[in-house]
This record gives C-alpha cells, sequence and structure tokens, in this order.
C-alpha cells in the first residue's frame, strides 16, 4: 500500500511526532508558563482531532499501513491503523486531555510558577507519543520503542519533586520497568534469530514454519513481557506499591494508559502472531487469579489510592479472561472494556485526587461528611464507582456481561469457573467500593479517627472558600496553603466531563458494542492486517 | 545459522552476573546489574544476525548473503541508547535517595508494613451489636437471669 492515495491514515506518524515536537517546544518555553500550558493544550487537541479522523475512515472496517522512510515492508517501519489502533488511540487522548486539563487547573489554582514541575508538561507530551506509538507500531521493535518512551516519561512523571516517598516508589517501579523492558528486549533477539524478522505482519506468515516448541517458548517470553507491563498476577506487585505515591493527575493518567497498553500488546500478539487459543487455558488461570488476588487487595486498603489501585490489576484480569476466551464474544467485550475500564479508573484516581484536596487525606478512616460538604463530588465518585463494580445499566455492567457471554459460549470447565469469579470479583468490588463511600461519604466526620479540621467546618462556611478557614489549624494538613480554592472549577469541570464520556459510553454501548465485533473480527480474521502491510496476496491460507 | 561459541559463552556470563546483581538490596549494584544486563541483550541480538560478512554498504557484484545482516546492528543501537538513558536516571534517582536518606538500599513500604500489621478487627463492622431481646422501649432489654454472660461488651 505504498502508493495508497493520502488519507487521514497518511498522517498516523504525526499522532507520535506531533506530541514529540510539541514536548521540545514545551520544554523550550519552560520559563513561560502560559505560553507552555497553551503549546501542551494545543498539541494534544490537534492530535486528538488527527486520531479521530483516523477512527472515522477505519470505523466501517479496513486496514490501513503507512510505511516510514520508504524502506518497503518487512524492512522498513510500519505503522499499521485498524479499528483496534484507531479506537485505543482516540481513548487514550481524551482520557490524556482530560486529565492534562485537570493538571493545568490544579497547578493554576495552586499557583505552583516556582516549582521543579516546569518539566511536568514535556514529559507528559513524551508520554502521550510513546503510548501513540506503541498504539500504532508494525513491528515488535518498534513497539519496544514505544514502550521505552512511555516509560521513560512515566519514570519523571512518577518522581517529580523528588520527595522521599517518590523516590522510594520510584526506584521500584524503574527497577520492575527495567526488567521487563530487558525480558521485551530478549524476545525480540530470539524471535529475530528464529523467524528473521520482526515485523508483525511478517511473522504471522513465518511463525507457523517454526517448530511447535519454539513457538510456544517465544511465545510464554513475550507474554511474560507484556504481563509485567500489563500488571497481570503474578506479576503486578509493583503496581499498588508504585501508583498511589505520584500527584493525582499523574496516577490517573498511569491507571488509565500504561497498564493498557500492555493489555493491547498482548491482544496484538496473542490474536495475530499466536492464534488458535494455544495457551487459553494457562492464561485463564492466571486471569482468575489476577482478579481474586487483586480485589482481595483492595478490600483491605484504607486508603483511596491504594484500594483503587488494587482494583486497576484486578480488573486487568477481566480484560486477560477476554483475550484467553478468544472467540469474537469474547475479543469484542475485551475491547469495549479496554475503553470502560481506561475511562472509569481515570476518572476514580481524578476524584480521589479531589478527595485529597477536599478533606486533606485519602485514608477513609479519617474522612466523613463529604455527602453533606459536597454533593457534587459524591456523585462524581458515585457514578463511576458504581460503574466499576458494574451496576446495571452502567458500562461496566454491558462489558462484564460481554465478557461472561464470551465464556459461556467457550463452555469449557475451565471458562464457567472464570465466569464464577468474574462474577464474586464484581460484587468484591462493590463491597470495596461501598466500604469508601459509607466511610468517607455518609459517616459524620465526627466519627472518623483523627479527621483534617477541614472537614469539620460547616458546610455554609466552607461553601466556596479556600484554605483560609484552616488557616489557624495545624493540625490540618493544608493549614499553610492560605488563599486556594478548596475545589477549583476548573478540577471539577475535568473530572465531571471524564465521568460523562463515561456515561457514554454506556449510552452509546450499541454502536460502540458493534464496533467491537467487528474489530474482534478482523484481529481474528488475521490476513486484513497481513494484506495491508504486505500487499495483497501474502496472507495465511 | 552457525554462531559464535565465544559470544554465547560471554552472553550466558553477562546474563548471570546481572542477574545476581539484579537482586542486591543496594541500588548501585542493581544499576550495574542493569548495565551488565543490556550488554548481555546486545550480544544475544548480535548472534541472532547470524555470521559475519562484509560491511552492510552495497558493493557492486556482491552476493547479498556475502553481506553481514545490518539490522540487528540498528536495533542494538537503539538498545545501546535507551539503556543508556535509563541508566542515567537511575543515577539521578540514587544520588537523590542518597540525598535523602544517606541510604543506597531499596526501602520498605510504610503503608505494606502497616497493612500487613493491621488487626482484622474493625471497630465499626465487627463491634459486638448489643442484644436486644425486646421490642418495647423502656423495658429492661436482658432480664435478670438470662444469660448474663451474653453482654454486650467484651
Amino acid at each position: 500500500m505504498i502508493d495508497a492515495p493520502l488519507t487521514a491514515v497518511s498522517f498516523a506518524p504525526l499522532a507520535v511526532a506531533l506530541p514529540i515536537f510539541g514536548a521540545a517546544l514545551a520544554f523550550i518555553l519552560r520559563r513561560k508558563r502560559r505560553t507552555q500550558r497553551l503549546v501542551t493544550i494545543g498539541v494534544l487537541v490537534i492530535t486528538l482531532c488527527l486520531e479521530a479522523w483516523m477512527l472515522a475512515t477505519v470505523w466501517g472496517g479496513g486496514t490501513y499501513s503507512v510505511t516510514l522512510g520508504g524502506w518497503a515492508p518487512p524492512f522498513g517501519i510500519s505503522m499499521v491503523v485498524d479499528g483496534f489502533s484507531a479506537f485505543m488511540l482516540v481513548v487514550s487522548s481524551i482520557v490524556s486531555l482530560a486529565v492534562l486539563l485537570y493538571a493545568t487547573s490544579q497547578g493554576m489554582a495552586d499557583g505552583d510558577e516556582d516549582g521543579p514541575v516546569s518539566i511536568f508538561h514535556p514529559a507528559y507530551l513524551i508520554l502521550v507519543a510513546g503510548v501513540s506509538n506503541a498504539f500504532l507500531a508494525g513491528d515488535l521493535f518498534n513497539l519496544y520503542v514505544g514502550f521505552e518512551i512511555l516509560l521513560t516519561a512515566s519514570y519523571v512523571l512518577l518522581t517529580l519533586g523528588g520527595t522521599t516517598a517518590r523516590i522510594r516508589a520510584g526506584t521500584t517501579y524503574v527497577v520492575v520497568s527495567v526488567a521487563s523492558s530487558i525480558l521485551f528486549l530478549i524476545a525480540i533477539g530470539m524471535i529475530y534469530a528464529a523467524a528473521g524478522t520482526v515485523n508483525l505482519a511478517d511473522l504471522a506468515v513465518k511463525l507457523p514454519d517454526i517448530s511447535e516448541g519454539t513457538q510456544t517458548v517465544l511465545h510464554v517470553m513475550l507474554l511474560v513481557a507484556f504481563g509485567i507491563k500489563a500488571a497481570v498476577f503474578p506479576l503486578s506487585f509493583w503496581l499498588p506499591d508504585s501508583y498511589p505515591t505520584a500527584p493525582a493527575p499523574v496516577t490517573a493518567v498511569f491507571a488509565g494508559l500504561l497498564t493498557k497498553v500492555g493489555v493491547y500488546a498482548i491482544i496484538r500478539t496473542e490474536t495475530l502472531l499466536f492464534p488458535g487459543n494455544r495457551l487459553s487455558e494457562p492464561l485463564m488461570v492466571v486471569a482468575g487469579l489476577t482478579m481474586l488476588v487483586g480485589i482481595l487487595g483492595a478490600v483491605a486498603q484504607t486508603d483511596i489510592k491504594r484500594m483503587l489501585s488494587f482494583t486497576l490489576t484486578s480488573h486487568i484480569g477481566f480484560l486477560i479472561f477476554g483475550v484467553a476466551v478468544g472467540n469474537q464474544l469474547g475479543l469484542g467485550a475485551t475491547v469495549y472494556y479496554v475503553a470502560h475500564h481506561i475511562v472509569v479508573q481515570t476518572s476514580l484516581f481524578l476524584v480521589a485526587g479531589l478527595i485529597e484536596r477536599r478533606a486533606g487525606t485519602s485514608n477513609i478512616e479519617r474522612l466523613g461528611s463529604l455527602a453533606k460538604l459536597s454533593p457534587l463530588l459524591s456523585l462524581l465518585f458515585f457514578i463511576p464507582a458504581m460503574n466499576l463494580g458494574g451496576i446495571p445499566p452502567f458500562s461496566g455492567f454491558l462489558g462484564k456481561l460481554g465478557l461472561v457471554q464470551g465464556g459461556a459460549e467457550l463452555g469449557s470447565p475451565v471458562a464457567w469457573v472464570l465466569v464464577g469469579v468474574s462474577l464474586l470479583t464484581s460484587l468484591l468490588t462493590l463491597l470495596a467500593i461501598a466500604r469508601v463511600w459509607n466511610k468517607a461519604f455518609w459517616r459524620k466526620a465526627e466519627d472518623a479517627t483523627d479527621p483534617d479540621p477541614l472537614l469539620l467546618v460547616g458546610v455554609e462556611a466552607a461553601r466556596g472558600a479556600t484554605y483560609d478557614i484552616v488557616a489557624d489549624e495545624p493540625a490540618s494538613r493544608y493549614s499553610d496553603r492560605g488563599n486556594t480554592a478548596l475545589l477549583p472549577n476548573g478540577m471539577l469541570a475535568m473530572t465531571a466531563a471524564l465521568v460523562l464520556v463515561g456515561v457514554a459510553l454506556t449510552v452509546f454501548a450499541g454502536p460502540l458494542f458493534e464496533f467491537s465485533d467487528q474489530v474482534a473480527g478482523q484481529l481474528l480474521e488475521r490476513n486484513n492486517y497481513i494484506e495491508a502491510v504486505l500487499g495483497t496476496g501474502q496472507g495465511v491460507r | 545459522m552457525s554462531t559464535n561459541i565465544t559470544l554465547l559463552v560471554v552472553m550466558g556470563v553477562l546474563f548471570a552476573v546481572g542477574i545476581y546483581l539484579l537482586l542486591e538490596r543496594s541500588l548501585t549494584r542493581v544499576l550495574l546489574g542493569i548495565v551488565v544486563l543490556g550488554n548481555g541483550v546486545n550480544l544475544l541480538i548480535l548472534t541472532a544476525g547470524g555470521r559475519r560478512g562484509q560491511a552492510p554498504l552495497y558493493q557492486d557484484g556482491l552476493a547479498a548473503e556475502a553481506y553481514t545482516d545490518p539490522l540487528p546492528q540498528a536495533l542494538i543501537l537503539t538498545a545501546i541508547v535507551i539503556t543508556f538513558a535509563v541508566t542515567a536516571f537511575m543515577l539521578g534517582i540514587i544520588y537523590r535517595s542518597w540525598v535523602i536518606s544517606r541510604a543506597d538500599v531499596v526501602a520498605d513500604d510504610d503503608e505494606d508494613l502497616r497493612v500487613s500489621q493491621q488487626s482484622t478487627f474493625d471497630f465499626e463492622e465487627d463491634s459486638p451489636v448489643p442484644e436486644d431481646t425486646t421490642e418495647f422501649e423502656g423495658e429492661d432489654s436482658a432480664p435478670a437471669g438470662n444469660h448474663p454472660e451474653k453482654g454486650p461488651r467484651a
């Protein structure tokens, strides 16, 4: 498809290039905060429009590839745009834009003109570039590069400010990520030795010629490498340890995007390189354990951010379940569930950031009265929380229903056990959520252990007020914040926008499910991908 | 595909040393482990490229098989750059960790320790509920002689 007419897809490389150039510009402008903010937001808006255009192009089906640098595939670097990658690009860009505006509003409210956060905007754009590159990558090595770009940016974002807690969490995170990257690189080396190519489409053609045993080794190595990045049990323990210490917007965007890139890579390799569900049963066991161990961890936590990190790893299990089921129903539901999970988990982390601002802590033992103090905040927590728990009619329910149907259609004993485990996990998620709701929102602050004085001033005094209301209370964590709004409108607005996107996933579930079903069909029928990259007539069988 | 046995042995040693260092608790050693492992992987990719040949610059009349495979070299170049960036960042973190706490070891997570030490007893959820034996207000809810040991207070 080298002589393809100019379409939206021809501009796919810009989805990576724009944020990188934007990052460079934002770094040059680090002393001019307003211009820097404008550049970052502008770049993300343009990228989002471009990606939406690409999604519109591939909405009805069809796969396109762009070859960079004039080298014909499989030697050159190709980027592939199909329904799945375009959809993931759009969802991830919506989420990153919302989080960026939230962070900007927080920064403007706090007046961080002299903090070390001038690096935030460039690093954030690099993260977006890495995520886009990973979604578009048409060969394994470019996928590796995409991972490294986003990971390096995430190291910087996670250790922003360099406080004790963040350095401690950052160390674990960096070492684990580097270890997984090294494993991935080893797998790439092995695959190159075995098949002589790293191009995904070319590999899909050539891998069947390799002996079954070698294929299994390569398959498992890739799965382990991606499993660490996607936080799949037993490789998930780094995540709840490192995410909660970062600033709220950073945790939110990490929770939304980073693990999902790992899941994307797993889905891509499972369907394109190793079709036929050879490791279906082990994957199902792993998926079940991911769900159970994660959610049991969530129930034990008292800190909202940590609790959410555990539900994050737990719900990765649902996605792996869908991949392991591997039929069109299951894969389609997985595609839908990925979008749901990105949006809902990110909005919950944003709400956790707001709770911490409003109440001085995110420890539920010390929280209370929030339903009375801020009904809007309660609503913003309640909707995505119920969505996460899978209460009808929200998108979480629809996604889980799809997964359960896929499992039931497969009908093997392990699949039925997994259906049971997924329902139990939903129930336990609801329990974890209900604990937060009861303690933080419904309980009176007076009943909490050592509540922050912020919670004890009356509703009337706190309405629209600033941290001045606790200026004389040394017991409050924010007593020195002074004339800063408790809940800046921009932060509330962006959280509300993301919650609304989550609701939109429910409202437009019909067309979206149709689309994700078609995407699953494309993933299973691999020839359109292979022929888009290598040319017509090169497909398998 | 023919391979160089010396390279394979060196690669094995690098992997062994790298993994050993990676499992240490001292951050500097972990970093050295990452560097050594990274070089081991580079050798692996080089070996994957097959046997040695002419430099991959086009010459008239030379068969395609006579050239060295250039792709692994391009991959290694990228991998070296990435390892370099990560090493620099890790050094920054280690230095910061040293400035903050004068320690070069991986620290324990406070919250993890707290959760592992917390009791399973939750005051609000697990306190014994006072047993109500009557629905009428004002009456003595625990009639005399009726299981006095079952009182609400532990």
